[in-house]
């Protein structure tokens, strides 16, 4: 793997049009890569979900070479009619088309980094492969006090040209101080047995708002690393929303840096899991600050053999007095075959503070179902209404309620 | 007058070493010295060879390092693997016979070895450095025909038993400081309950180390048989020194058809002084294994004292029906630290468990409580729950919660809660206003906040447990 690795990666070098302070960093990420190797599951977040194991089994043998030059096709089908929105699309990893047609073009700048955050994480070699094979990496501000009038939707979408490869993607988003955005990732994969490695950064200043909606719905035999890096400043908010359903294995991390007084993070999740599946989600917030807060809640519905993990750390430093963290997840095993693992952690170093986590796992509830036959519904039925409502507790959770509406529609819940 | 018994008891009251000769193995740790170990206790040839085994199997493993508190690294060839009180090359018959200064160090740590001056009724093992020095209550014991002896005397009298149990729960195979026990272990109980016997007192060891530069590796083994019950209780303690002492033992117990085992576990080792200096380093092995249908094991344990507490009571419930159980109060105040909890592997059908886990941590120390709840494949209709909650007392200690949790069987349930906070400023306010000072009123509340725990425990240990939280704690507030 090593040789691929080193010459997939002068091939890339030689064929974009990256800068020397691009190229070194991206030299300096693939050393930390070969240093270290896929994780495994001798790595404590691994341990449930060994992606080294999971690539091999799954997909074998990768290149790592992903032409940049290609101009792809978008085909227009694909976009949501129901909502007006900006759009990002990117194919195959990389950005075809920014388009933000609803916005005032001044209050936003569009870029791209040159310098980019090493995030050398011996933990987490996937942000060092991700830094040294990603395509020139794009940069949104939003400036101050404006705010988005309508939502961006990013479509992350692979095509059939590409398989048995690796596809890395990077975005950053840098918030100005009063500035909000709200943000629907939506994937839309029709390409075969690829490892896709996403990193998002979010820097949020005093008094932004992110909304980030990630949806993970069309079945598909990719595997798939999701990192999502929030920065919080003064009084800022950020939530996350995953839905992940679609893909054979998908990892997602969501992790919270709480910096400054009255800031916010709230991560809510669904896995909806039926087949071979085997999802993650691992989350971290760090309260770093005096009177932060976090709120996390997952739910799994497992069906089949599939598999579904939690993750979740709450992390208070000893600065950060009055913090208030809370953490649920439950899940709900349909089948014989399911498996549900959890490690919802704590971690506290000051006194003053309120934290708490909860976790429970289990078969669908007999008297609920009994209740319910008893007013005249078929046990299927019942058992439909029941895990609707059990899933439906965390969509309620989205603030905005046009997105909400739309993504209710999307998944299927009423 | 308060203020004088609180300075008393701040400092460790079983700190005073005895000065007693001993004798010791050569330093270090090789063949020779298990060999010396073996010699030394008349041991049957198959127990010998079982020993070589584990340290030939301890020479390939490395010692585990994902815990959260670090240490040095501890030179396992500068420590005496057996040290014993001088007069005991040959075992005394009878208390009569024993060293006075032994029987003065006991009498000084509050444990009654002579029978008439029994206490409530409970029947004593002491273990001392490494060896077992009085069991107390033979005869009473005896007539009923439980067994509850040194692992050694077990070892000569019952070796059907001992060879049959010894290692079916922690096998030789298994992580580093157990089988460094395996290699090496010099004493400790060992109890076997016939069927359907209920035992009628309190047994109870009593383990203490004296001896500098010794490490403590006792093996406890407890048999319930079919219908039997048994409650057991572990105190300890070690003198004040300021090199730090391991103490690696292996408890296992094994519970047959319908019968229980409470074991309960007062562990007061020397913490180390208020600069995190000296400590006994507190690296226990202990796992019960509910091997019969109906079975129960409840582990239940204070643990106030070591520099270092590592260790995980577990419950392996293969019978079906069968029940765990693990109440855990761990306090950690100065520089201690603690990573403490518990396992419980559901493999048999209907099997239950249940945690309560209160951890207080105070001054410079960190805490941990790490669990794994496992609900096997087929192991239909088990239930786990667990609580675990922390309180912290001001900004530089730390408590963490490290809880595992999985299931693969789609009827089972579990079911997890864990909070941490600090005092109330209401009920400290409240008791206040009630006239209590304000230790007074924290001790309450402490006291309020372990006591789902404190109740398991058998009276005269509540009692004494109680006592410590209190004093664990003195100190660390206002």
């Amino acid at each position: 793997m090593e040789q691929k690795l080193k010459t997939d990666f002068d091939k890339i070098i030689s064929t974009s049009n990256f800068s020397n302070q691009e190229i070194k960093l991206k030299k300096e990420a693939l050393d930390n890569f070969l240093k270290n190797g896929f994780p495994s599951r001798k790595l404590e977040n691994w341990k449930f979900s060994d992606i080294n194991q999971i690539i091999q089994k799954n997909i074998g043998e990768l290149a790592f070479y992903n032409d940049y030059n290609i101009e792809n096709e978008i085909n227009d089908d694909i976009f949501i009619n129901d909502i007006e929105h900006n759009k990002i699309v990117i194919v195959n990893g990389k950005v075809e088309r920014l388009s933000f047609e609803y916005e005032e073009k001044d209050k936003i700048n569009l870029s791209t980094l040159d310098n980019f955050n090493q995030n050398s994480n011996d933990d987490n070699s996937l942000l060092s492969l991700n830094n040294s094979f990603s395509n020139k990496i794009h940069n949104i501000l939003v400036k101050k006090n404006y705010s988005f009038k309508k939502p961006l939707i990013i479509y992350q979408i692979t095509n059939e040209k590409v398989s048995n490869t690796n596809i890395n993607f990077q975005l950053n988003f840098e918030l100005e101080e009063n500035s909000s955005i709200k943000i629907i990732n939506l994937t839309d994969d029709n390409s075969e047995k690829n490892f896709i490695n996403n990193l998002f950064n979010f820097n949020l200043s005093k008094n932004a708002i992110l909304k980030n909606y990630k949806i993970d719905k069309k079945s598909n035999t990719n595997i798939k690393y999701d990192y999502s890096s929030i920065t919080q400043k003064e009084n800022s908010i950020s939530e996350t929303f995953i839905f992940s359903s679609g893909s054979e294995y998908i990892k997602n991390e969501v992790s919270c840096n709480l910096e400054g007084q009255y800031s916010s993070a709230f991560i809510n999740g669904i896995h909806l899991l039926s087949k071979n599946k085997h999802h993650e989600i691992r989350t971290k917030t760090n309260h770093l600050y005096e009177n932060t807060k976090s709120y996390q809640l997952i739910k799994s519905v497992i069906d089949d053999s599939s598999k579904s993990v939690y993750q979740g750390k709450i992390y208070v430093d000893s600065k950060a007095q009055k913090t208030d963290g809370y953490q649920l997840s439950k899940a709900l095993l349909l089948n014989e075959q399911t498996e549900f693992n959890a490690k919802p952690e704590l971690e506290i170093y000051a006194d003053d503070v309120k934290c708490s986590h909860g976790s429970s796992s289990g078969s669908l509830d007999e008297d609920s179902i009994f209740y319910l036959m008893s007013r005249g519904l078929d046990q299927k039925t019942a058992k439909e209404l029941l895990i609707n409502g059990f899933l439906l507790d965390v969509v309620e959770k989205i603030t905005d309620e046009e997105i909400k509406k739309l993504l209710k529609q999307m998944i299927g819940l009423n | 007058m308060r203020d004088k018994q609180i300075e008393d008891l701040k400092d460790y009251k079983y700190g005073f070493s005895t000065d007693i000769e001993s004798f010791k193995a050569p330093k270090g740790l090789n063949e020779e010295v298990i060999r010396f170990i073996s010699n030394i206790k008349k041991e049957p040839d198959w127990l010998l060879q079982w020993r070589l085994k584990a340290f030939e199997r301890l020479k390939v493993l490395k010692e585990p390092n994902w815990q959260k508190p670090k240490y040095p690294k501890i030179d396992y060839q500068d420590l005496y693997y057996y040290s014993a009180p001088k007069s005991f090359k040959e075992k005394p018959k009878n208390l009569e016979d024993l060293d006075p200064k032994l029987l003065e160090t006991y009498k000084k740590l509050g444990i009654p070895l002579q029978e008439q001056k029994r206490l409530n009724g409970i029947a004593v093992d002491a273990v001392f450095d490494s060896v077992s020095v009085a069991t107390t209550f033979k005869d009473t014991l005896t007539e009923k025909g439980i067994i509850f002896c040194s692992i050694s005397e077990a070892i000569q009298k019952h070796p059907d038993l001992v060879k049959k149990y010894l290692g079916s729960v922690i096998p030789i195979t298994d992580h580093f400081f157990a089988t460094l026990n395996s290699a090496v272990f010099t004493d400790g109980s060992f109890v076997y309950i016939p069927p359907n016997v209920k035992c009628p007192m309190e047994l109870s060891t009593y383990f203490r180390i004296n001896a500098s530069d010794t490490g403590q590796f006792e093996r406890t083994l407890i048999i319930a048989d079919k219908g039997s019950y048994v409650s057991y209780l572990e105190g300890c303690t070690a003198p004040m020194r300021d090199e730090n002492q391991l103490h690696a033992a292996n408890v296992e117990l094994i519970a047959l058809d319908d019968a229980e085992i409470k074991y309960s576990t007062v562990q007061n080792w020397y913490p180390g002084d208020k600069d995190g200096k000296g400590g006994i380093y507190n690296f226990v092995t202990k796992r019960g294994l509910c091997k019969g249908k109906n079975s129960k094991i409840s582990w239940t344990q204070v643990e106030t004292g070591s520099a270092i507490t590592w260790k995980y009571p577990s419950c392996i419930l293969k019978g079906d029906n069968s029940i765990g159980e693990f109440y855990s109060i761990a306090i950690t105040n100065n520089h201690q630290k603690a990573d403490t909890g518990t396992k419980m592997i559901h493999l048999g059908k209907n099997t239950k468990s249940k945690i309560i886990s209160k951890g207080i941590s105070a001054g410079k120390s960190d805490m941990t409580y790490r669990g794994l709840v496992d609900i096997s494949k087929n192991a239909s209709n088990s239930t786990n729950y667990t609580q675990c909650d922390s309180l912290l007392m001001g900004n530089k200690c730390g408590a963490h919660t490290v809880p595992y949790i999985k299931n693969k069987n789609s009827n089972s349930n579990i079911a997890h809660e864990a909070t941490t906070s600090k005092i109330s400023e209401d009920q400290l306010h409240y008791c206040q206003q009630r006239g209590l000072n304000q230790e007074e009123a924290v001790g309450l509340i402490v006291n309020g906040f372990c006591k789902e725990v404190l109740q398991q425990l058998p009276m005269e240990f509540a009692v004494e447990a109680q006592k410590l939280v209190g004093i664990s704690l003195e100190g660390s507030v206002g």
